[in-house]
């Protein structure tokens, strides 16, 4: 008994430490003072301030920014990611393997070689960096997590029922959207909601692809925000809701993934 | 004609191709590419000279040293610490266990930007100076989910039958752990590792928030030649990287794909 009471003190304890500073963001969020951790009183003017276009256009642009790029990134990724499982999954051998091989690339380099690998490549391209570059950038470690969430789909599909379609008289294009893609669905959706969240996320690779004509995203902003010193008070409110909307996305992604994992386990 | 190119073109294997030019073009082109530069010089002649810089300068080998150590130190700790966790984790009945995963997964998902900078404040508001501890203490706070997940299911798939037979066998509580519990979580161990010591090398903005730029890592040099246009000194210095990720994660390319197959992260 003492020692059940142990472990869960100390899960606590190892959560509340993880937790600790996220929680004093959000809480130094609700009070009106520049330096965190002075307590001025419960306010919620700097959620009203934070969307003030005249005092915040370079903030707000930055999260702008920030969106649109993961959303268009994370779309071509899926598109791009899901092909490339399917074409994966029919191919055999050692341009399986290659392919394979390839694609974890990204994952297992440390971001800042991803980073400086695409500048070079940009720079010896004579690209000009900016918005492009970083879109592509983004597509470039995204698309890896896609192939690797849309390809377990496929391997649980019974093979023969795209053969059904064609022998029932479906064009190729016809049995690909009507008898795969439902399958690999849900596995697209996983990938997408993650390539959004990773390219959010993403400092190291940004910072390398951004260029110098002046575009910002949220981590660049950040990041010379805390180089200066002091932080705007009003990534409070940002990095809170940042924090609640990432919450509510994993929560949606596990649940989807619970609930497979209980269909799965009912075939079984 | 017609027919023939429409299968071509609609044939599955075909759907690989346009990914293939993608990956060519912005995986492996820019990796040899980093190659490249690193052997030239500013003119695109052959040389080795960046990497006898690099070995010529002994505070350059210092800072590299030392990011291995910081990256052990905190691997170490990432261990001493998610280790217990994960037992315990995996101890506690299935759906109870799953959301409390989840919970330890959940603030990696946050900008580490943004979880940094808030660790940084709660560390001014405990009135706790910012330096090397700081810093150690940031990186394991960042890292730590990394290593709890991929031990917690190791430890979940065991056959729980082994712990029984050794006890059965007449075991100590320390002996059935040393000898039974500790091997068969080894593969889990050792993608945390991986997971752990592969980031913390390679991090550059952590370091200079946590310690207010007193302390230089590998990954702040790497950024800093780059910024100030030495592309081949960087190349170098980064194709070093890379081999010291390439060395380690040969060591461990069968555990990665266990792992990978466990998923669920996402």
């Amino acid at each position: 008994m003492v020692k059940r009471l142990l472990s869960r003190a100390y899960l606590w304890l190892l959560l509340l430490v993880l937790y600790a500073p996220v929680l004093i963001i959000i809480i130094f969020s609700f009070t009106e003072s520049k330096v965190l951790g002075n307590w001025t009183g419960f306010s919620t003017e700097l959620y009203t301030s934070l969307f003030d276009y005249s005092i915040h256009h370079s903030l707000i642009n930055a999260l702008w920014n920030t969106l649109t790029i993961a959303l268009i990134a994370a779309t071509v990724s899926t598109i791009l990611g899901t092909m490339a499982a399917i074409g994966l999954f029919n191919l055999r051998g050692a341009s399986k393997r290659t392919i394979g091989m390839v694609n974890s690339i990204p994952i297992l380099n440390g971001d800042i070689i991803t980073g400086i690998s695409l500048f070079l490549l940009f720079v010896s391209l004579g690209i000009t960096q900016g918005y492009t570059t970083v879109v592509l950038a983004h597509i470039t470690f995204c698309t890896p997590y896609v192939v690797l969430c849309v390809l377990p789909r496929l391997k649980q599909m019974n093979p023969n029922i795209y053969e059904a379609a064609l022998d029932l008289g479906a064009t190729p294009f016809q049995a690909v959207r009507k008898v795969i893609f439902p399958e690999i669905k849900s596995g697209m959706i996983s990938g997408f909601i993650l390539s959004v969240t990773l390219s959010i996320d993403d400092f190291a690779v940004t910072v390398f692809t951004i260029g110098n004509q002046g575009l910002e995203t949220l981590s660049t902003y950040i990041y010379a925000d805390a180089r200066k010193g002091g932080l705007t008070p009003e990534l409070r409110p940002l990095s809170a809701v940042i924090f609640v909307v990432v919450l509510s996305l994993l929560f949606i992604i596990n649940y989807r993934s619970t609930r497979q994992n209980k269909k799965k386990g009912g075939k079984r | 004609m017609n027919r023939k190119l429409s299968v071509l073109l609609f044939s599955r294997k075909a759907w690989v191709f346009p990914y293939v030019a993608f990956a060519a073009l912005f995986i492996v082109l820019p990796l040899l590419l980093i190659v490249g530069f690193a052997f030239t010089d500013e003119t695109g002649a052959f040389t080795f000279e960046n990497f006898s810089n690099f070995f010529a300068q002994s505070e350059a080998i210092h800072i590299f040293v030392y990011s291995i150590g910081i990256a052990i130190v905190t691997t170490v700790f990432c261990i001493l610490l998610g280790y217990p966790a994960a037992w315990i984790l995996s101890q506690s009945d299935m759906n109870r266990s799953q959301t409390l995963v989840m919970l330890f997964i959940l603030p990696m998902w946050v900008n580490i930007l943004v979880r940094t900078l808030a660790t940084v404040a709660l560390f001014d508001f405990l009135r706790i100076p910012l330096g090397e501890g700081a810093l150690i203490f940031g990186m394991v706070y960042n890292f730590i989910p990394f290593m709890i997940y991929p031990i917690y299911n190791t430890l979940q798939k065991m056959d729980k039958g082994y712990i029984e037979a050794a006890q059965d066998l007449g075991a100590a509580p320390w002996q059935v752990f040393l000898k039974v519990v500790l091997p068969l979580s080894l593969p889990g161990i050792v993608s945390g590792i991986m997971m752990v010591f592969m980031p913390t090398i390679s991090t550059f903005a952590i370091a200079e928030i946590l310690t207010l730029n007193n302390i230089k890592l590998f990954g702040t040099t790497i950024q800093e030649n780059i910024n100030n246009s030495m592309w081949n000194y960087g190349a170098a210095l980064s194709l070093i990287m890379l081999l010291f990720i390439g060395i380690t994660s040969i060591f461990n390319s069968d555990d990665k794909e266990h792992s990978n197959e466990g998923g669920g992260l996402w």
